[in-house]
């Protein structure tokens, strides 16, 4: 079998799906914080470094800038709650110097009690702090989602031509994801992990100094060890979801076309091609799991060996008499959790730098420049008459590759112009160029005599009706569907344009009618069918201005038939410009026009295009040519 | 369970070394404060004659925090093997499970869902099987040892626990039971901000021509205040979690310092005691929290290994290891249906074939005609078996499809598909799925057949240039014309196109015609299409309407006699012209 090589296959599939992977380095087994069950995962996925630390920080504190009340009380409540667990811990040696182990009971109860209060303050911070963390969180990722959204209104058609959907859409799930996550806890975690490593330390020294030197010998190899570690796990991890992108890729691809695979009986050698991506990724998955949760028991045992030593230096002291038990015990127990807020730190550190990652992936959208504001002499046309001219019209996605050259015509309100021509002649582009998706680079087009571009946009774009080659609908009902030609519409007047487009009939047998849901894109009808609500939908609209890109071309001939005298009325009173490759649907136009790579070859109407014989009477007798 | 364990079986030494492992660590967790209270309690009363005791006590201590963290690393490292070894199994099984299934089994899963299994899914159970590997005993383990621990130094001081333990596990209860339908309800919304946006990026010249941009961003911004207060309320529960479970932990630790402390006094134990408990009582409730946790993430590790298994269970319907002729190929490329019916549900009352009947001989080219739904791409399907029949008999050479092997069937059956689509990968490496070995000549020859060589040949990169993913790059008349000439590469005995020369225009697909009547000579041809310009020079035309037949013919005698194709010639051509 013919399968492709390991090398091959992750160049190919390796950027091709975005990479989802599992919970990557850290995040060892600590308590359940608010993440919660069924809650968002811990996706560091597509983490990587961020390119401008100061400058996303800077973005992200605007965000937060609003709770600063919230944020200022939360950092007081995590100090708070630092000082009170490290106290409490430390409450436990004058009870039992002073008490326990002289055997005094009075003023027992009310040291027990005082701790009490430290413990109290302890959680009531900590309740507290979460409480403000969450509200301050949630919504300033609100806000971020906000205006992620309202800048991707603004941005012009070809930055969607030009990025893949995916793309966008993991900027907002994993992206924003991470930055809500890091809002969530991370910074607060990463404060009271600060705090308490310094409070430890102090209160290590203010117990005994001896041994807190010790233990301070130990913070090298605690921080070399975390470091060689949480570098080693963050390259093998990157290697894992490279790989695991690969895979995912490929599944997504090959199972989507699994039909095709059947019918060539390709089976086996996607067998193999993913046996091969699999194995490289069962090997990366290896070294990033196990370097991945290696950083619990080796900084963790590692305090315990200094908790050891200390414990035997200290019953030592003890012995000799320099030192108390409360203390030693106290001290013990510093020495025990010292990794803990280390271990921690060294983790946050990561998410933290994901979510920067990702944090300036979403303003790298938010930067993106908008569409050209109109121009300031732009005009409002309050009744657009629907005369267009098009007056030497060149234009190419990228300048140096023209798709359209010198296209020169005129469309009297009310006629219907055609656009013909084979696939890639450059129909469809016209369509972009009239309500300005994309600006024309040579030439004019003019509306009721005024230039296109001296047109407010949406003023321009209202008027224009388009229905297009790729149907699409929205989750809503089919009423709300076919309403978004025109969002004042009554019921009557949206039931009278179903009519028009002929979709009426199939509508009532949905099983709510009007009130149907459509979900997922309309799954649950027809293609020929979508295109009919989508004809509804700007039969509704009352643009003198209409634009049919292959309006019809999945309703097969016999339906087409019948819808005819409905788009004839649709058609009627507006100035249409008509883009089909079945002829029959243009035959009746006023003008023709036969485009062959992006320029006009032919024109006339259809007798008179028959009879120059020339290229649209090749298309259109394509059917006798065998004869 | 038996699902599970092949997995287990190749690996067994890593699913036992592992928690062994962890049970090193554990026991050593247990034993530390045990040793801390011999020295406080034996070596420091002694004063300098307890030197010697307390340094042996530490030296120990020492060795058994360096064999933890043996057995740590060991436990990450058998968990890893095992957790990655057993996903990487699973994974492949799953794929190839999905790749023995028929059209009936894909269709019944949808392709979302089966890439949702097959990637989130599998590395659910993964990090589930890691997490269990490493704490299945670690936790009930570090609960045993402790409470053991706890009872042996003082069982009435471990009264205590009676009271807090059930409290906490009855909170944890209440918190979870609250929790867990907001976080569903959260998921949720979720769900459909995501899904608003991506509408809104595939909508994205419908919203701008109809200037919506207004409408969507209100829209979506309902939506996602509705996903905040959702966030806020899921969140709002379970950051009582953290607060409450230490609220307990230093209650119990009051009233053991309280009773304890007492008990010291009254000389009935001692302090090095007190500090081993204390410090037991925060490893019991430590592991109560993270059996709460494992709890939590085995109940998504569940719903995974449960939607996995409905992928591996299902029952394939259609396979040839009954085949009586599994050697037999395709040699002439006559096809017979003989009172063919067919439904796609067993339960659906309406039939989408019935009693078709229809004799195609090598060579011939047949037309296949008709409304949408009407069940054209249906019969063809049953050619090369995609789907098997509910009644009557597919024959392709005079023997029953189901007595080949699908090899050799689909070998000689060259489908293009309706929905077809390219892989990632270069053009040529694309059309040699129809053959593996073929020349760069054959590969062009085919391309030229299919009207592709002209457009291909321009591009910079010629047969080399690379498609993305499902052939995003190419347009929708080269992707048919590409899909078709992958088929002719095959040199298949019977071609069936099923409306695969929608998006090419009359002229190029009146030249692929031409090529076919010249290359294809020998094979049969079944063309599916709309345009009755595509099928008026077949040999015969078969007409369908709501899954029967209702008309056989040549375009002039259909034309004459039949109500249905005229309707659709009809609708097609000028009157006068037709005429």
């Amino acid at each position: 079998m013919a399968g492709r090589s390991l090398e091959e296959l992750s160049r190919q599939y390796n950027s091709a799906s975005a990479v989802r992977g599992p919970g990557g380095p850290g995040a060892g087994p600590g308590g359940p914080g608010p993440g919660g069950p069924g809650g968002r995962g811990r996706n560091l996925a597509g983490g990587g470094k961020p390119k401008d630390v100061r400058g996303v920080i800077g973005r992200l504190v605007h965000y937060i800038a609003a709770y600063r009340l919230q944020m200022g009380l939360a950092f007081l409540f995590v100090i708070l709650r630092a000082l009170s667990s490290l106290a409490g811990s430390y409450m436990l040696r004058p009870i039992i110097n002073n008490y326990i182990a002289v055997g005094k009971m009075e003023g027992f109860l009310f040291a027990l009690l005082v701790l009490g209060g430290i413990y109290l303050v302890g959680v009531v911070s900590t309740y507290a702090q979460n409480r403000l963390m969450i509200t301050v969180s949630q919504n300033a990722i609100e806000k971020i989602r906000n205006d992620l959204f309202d800048h991707l209104q603004k941005l012009p058609v070809r930055f969607y031509d030009t990025e893949s959907n995916g793309e966008i859409m993991s900027r907002f799930t994993n992206d924003v994801d991470n930055i809500s996550m890091m809002l969530d806890n991370t910074i607060m975690s990463l404060v009271s992990g600060f705090i308490t490593i310094v409070g430890t330390v102090f209160m290590m020294f203010y117990t005994n100094v001896w041994l807190a030197l010790l233990t301070v010998i130990f913070v090298p190899l605690f921080m070399k060890a975390g470091g060689f570690i949480a570098s080693r796990s963050r390259k093998y991890y990157l290697a894992q979801q490279a790989a695991l992108g690969a895979v995912n890729g490929y599944i997504e691809e090959s199972v989507a076309g699994q039909k095709v695979v059947k019918v060539f009986c390709h089976e086996e050698v996607c067998e193999e091609e993913f046996a091969l991506l699999n194995h490289d990724l069962r090997g990366k998955q290896m070294f990033a799991q196990f370097f991945g949760s290696i950083m619990g028991p080796i900084l963790g045992n590692l305090s315990q060996v200094s908790y050891a030593l200390t414990i035997g230096i200290g019953g030592v002291l003890c012995a000799m008499g320099v030192f108390d038990v409360g203390g030693l015990s106290v001290f013990g127990n510093y020495a025990r959790q010292f990794s803990m807020p280390i271990n921690e730190v060294s983790t946050q550190v990561s998410t933290i730098f994901s979510a920067l990652a990702g944090a300036e992936r979403v303003f790298a959208i938010m930067d993106r420049p908008p569409e050209e504001p109109d121009a300031p002499d732009a005009v409002r046309m309050e009744h657009m008459k629907g005369d267009v001219v098009l007056d030497h019209v060149t234009f190419g996605y990228n300048p140096d590759k023209t798709i359209l050259k010198d296209i020169s015509l005129y469309a009297h309100p009310g006629q219907k112009i055609a656009f013909v021509g084979s696939t890639g002649a450059g129909k469809t582009t016209i369509t972009n160029l009239l309500n300005r998706f994309y600006d024309i680079q040579e030439g004019t087009i003019t509306i009721d005599g005024v230039n296109i571009r001296n047109i407010q946009r949406e003023n321009l774009r209202e008027n224009i009706a388009m229905v297009l080659q790729d149907t699409h609908l929205f989750t809503g009902t089919v009423m709300e569907n076919i309403r978004y030609g025109r969002l004042d519409a009554t019921d009557e007047e949206v039931i009278a344009a179903a009519k028009t487009a002929s979709a009426h009939s199939f509508i009532m047998r949905l099983s709510d009618g009007y009130n149907t849901m459509l979900e997922g894109d309309g799954a649950n009808l027809s293609q020929g069918q979508r295109q009919l609500l989508n004809i509804a939908r700007a039969a509704l609209s009352k643009a003198p201005i209409l634009v049919l890109d292959e309006a019809t071309s999945s309703v097969d001939t016999r339906t087409e038939r019948h819808i005819e005298h409905g788009m004839d009325r649709l058609m009627e009173s507006r100035t249409t410009f008509v883009i089909a490759h079945r002829l029959s649907t243009v035959r009746n136009a006023d003008a023709i026009m036969v485009l062959e790579q992006g320029e006009i070859i032919e024109r006339g109407n259809h007798e008179q295009l028959l009879a120059m014989e020339g290229r649209y009477y090749e298309l259109y007798t394509g059917k006798k040519e065998l004869d | 369970m038996k699902r599970w364990m092949k997995y287990v079986k190749p690996y067994w030494v890593y699913f036992v070394l592992g928690p062994i492992c962890m049970i090193v660590e554990v026991v050593g967790e247990v034993l530390m404060p045990k040793f801390m209270a011999n020295i406080i309690n034996e070596g420091v009363p002694q004063g300098e004659n307890g030197l010697w005791y307390i340094i042996g006590v530490c030296a120990l201590m020492v060795a058994v925090a360096l064999l933890m963290m043996a057995g740590g690393v060991g436990g990450a490292y058998f968990g890893a093997k095992a957790s990655v070894n057993f996903a990487s199994d699973l994974r492949q099984d799953i794929y190839t499970k999905v790749q023995s299934f028929s059209f009936a089994n894909i269709d019944k899963f949808s392709t979302g869902s089966l890439v949702t299994r097959l990637t989130n899914d599998v590395t659910q159970i993964q990090n589930f099987i890691n997490m269990l590997l490493r704490m299945c005993l670690r936790s009930p383990g570090m609960l045993i040892g402790a409470l053991i621990m706890a009872i042996s130094i003082n069982p009435r001081l471990a009264l205590v626990l009676s009271v807090t333990i059930p409290l906490i596990l009855l909170t944890q209860f209440f918190l979870i039971r609250t929790g867990f339908p907001r976080f569903s309800r959260m998921q949720t919304r979720i769900d459909s901000l995501n899904a608003n946006v991506q509408e809104n990026l595939t909508n994205v010249r419908v919203v701008k021509s109809f200037v919506r941009e207004d409408f969507e961003r209100q829209k979506f911004g309902r939506s996602n205040a509705n996903l905040k207060e959702a966030g806020l309320k899921a969140m709002g529960v379970m950051i009582f979690m953290q607060p409450l479970m230490t609220l307990f932990m230093n209650i119990t630790s009051l009233a053991v310092v309280w009773f304890g402390g007492q008990q010291v006094i009254a000389g009935g134990m001692l302090v090095g005691d007190l500090v081993a408990f204390i410090t037991y009582i925060t490893q019991i409730l430590m592991s109560l929290m993270m059996l709460t946790m494992m709890f939590m993430m085995s109940s998504r590790a569940l719903a995974s290994g449960r939607r996995i298994r409905e992928v591996l269970d299902e029952r394939v319907d259609l396979t040839d290891q009954n085949a009586a002729h599994p050697d037999r190929k395709v040699q002439q490329g006559r096809v017979e249906f003989r009172n063919v019916s067919f439904r796609y549900y067993k339960n659906s009352a309406e039939k989408v074939l019935s009693g078709v009947n229809l004799t195609i001989e090598p060579g011939e080219t047949v037309g296949i005609i008709g409304s949408t739904g009407c069940g054209k791409t249906t019969l063809v399907s049953m050619i090369p078996r995609l789907y098997d029949v509910d009644e009557g008999q597919v024959l392709v050479d005079g023997v029953d499809v189901r007595e080949y092997s699908l090899r050799h069937l689909r070998d000689g059956v060259g489908m293009v598909l309706q929905k077809n689509v390219l892989f990632s990968g270069s053009i040529a490496d694309n059309l040699r799925w129809g053959d593996e070995e073929a020349s760069m000549e054959q590969l062009r020859a085919a391309a030229a057949s299919a009207q592709a060589d002209d457009f291909v040949s321009h591009f910079t990169d010629g047969y080399e240039t690379q498609l993305g993913q499902g052939g995003s790059n190419v347009s929708g008349g080269q992707k048919q014309r590409l899909c078709i000439a992958r088929a002719l590469l095959k040199r298949p005995k019977i071609l069936i196109l099923d409306d695969s020369t929608s998006a090419v225009d009359t002229a190029t697909e009146a030249r692929i015609r031409q090529a076919f009547a010249g290359e294809l000579r020998d094979s049969t041809k079944i063309i599916i299409a709309q345009r009755i310009s595509s099928v008026r020079e077949a040999d015969k035309i078969v007409v369908l309407d709501d899954g029967r037949i209702t008309g056989i013919g040549t375009h002039e005698e259909l034309l004459a006699d039949n109500q249905e194709y005229q309707e659709i010639y009809y609708s097609q051509m000028d009157r006068k012209e037709g005429a």
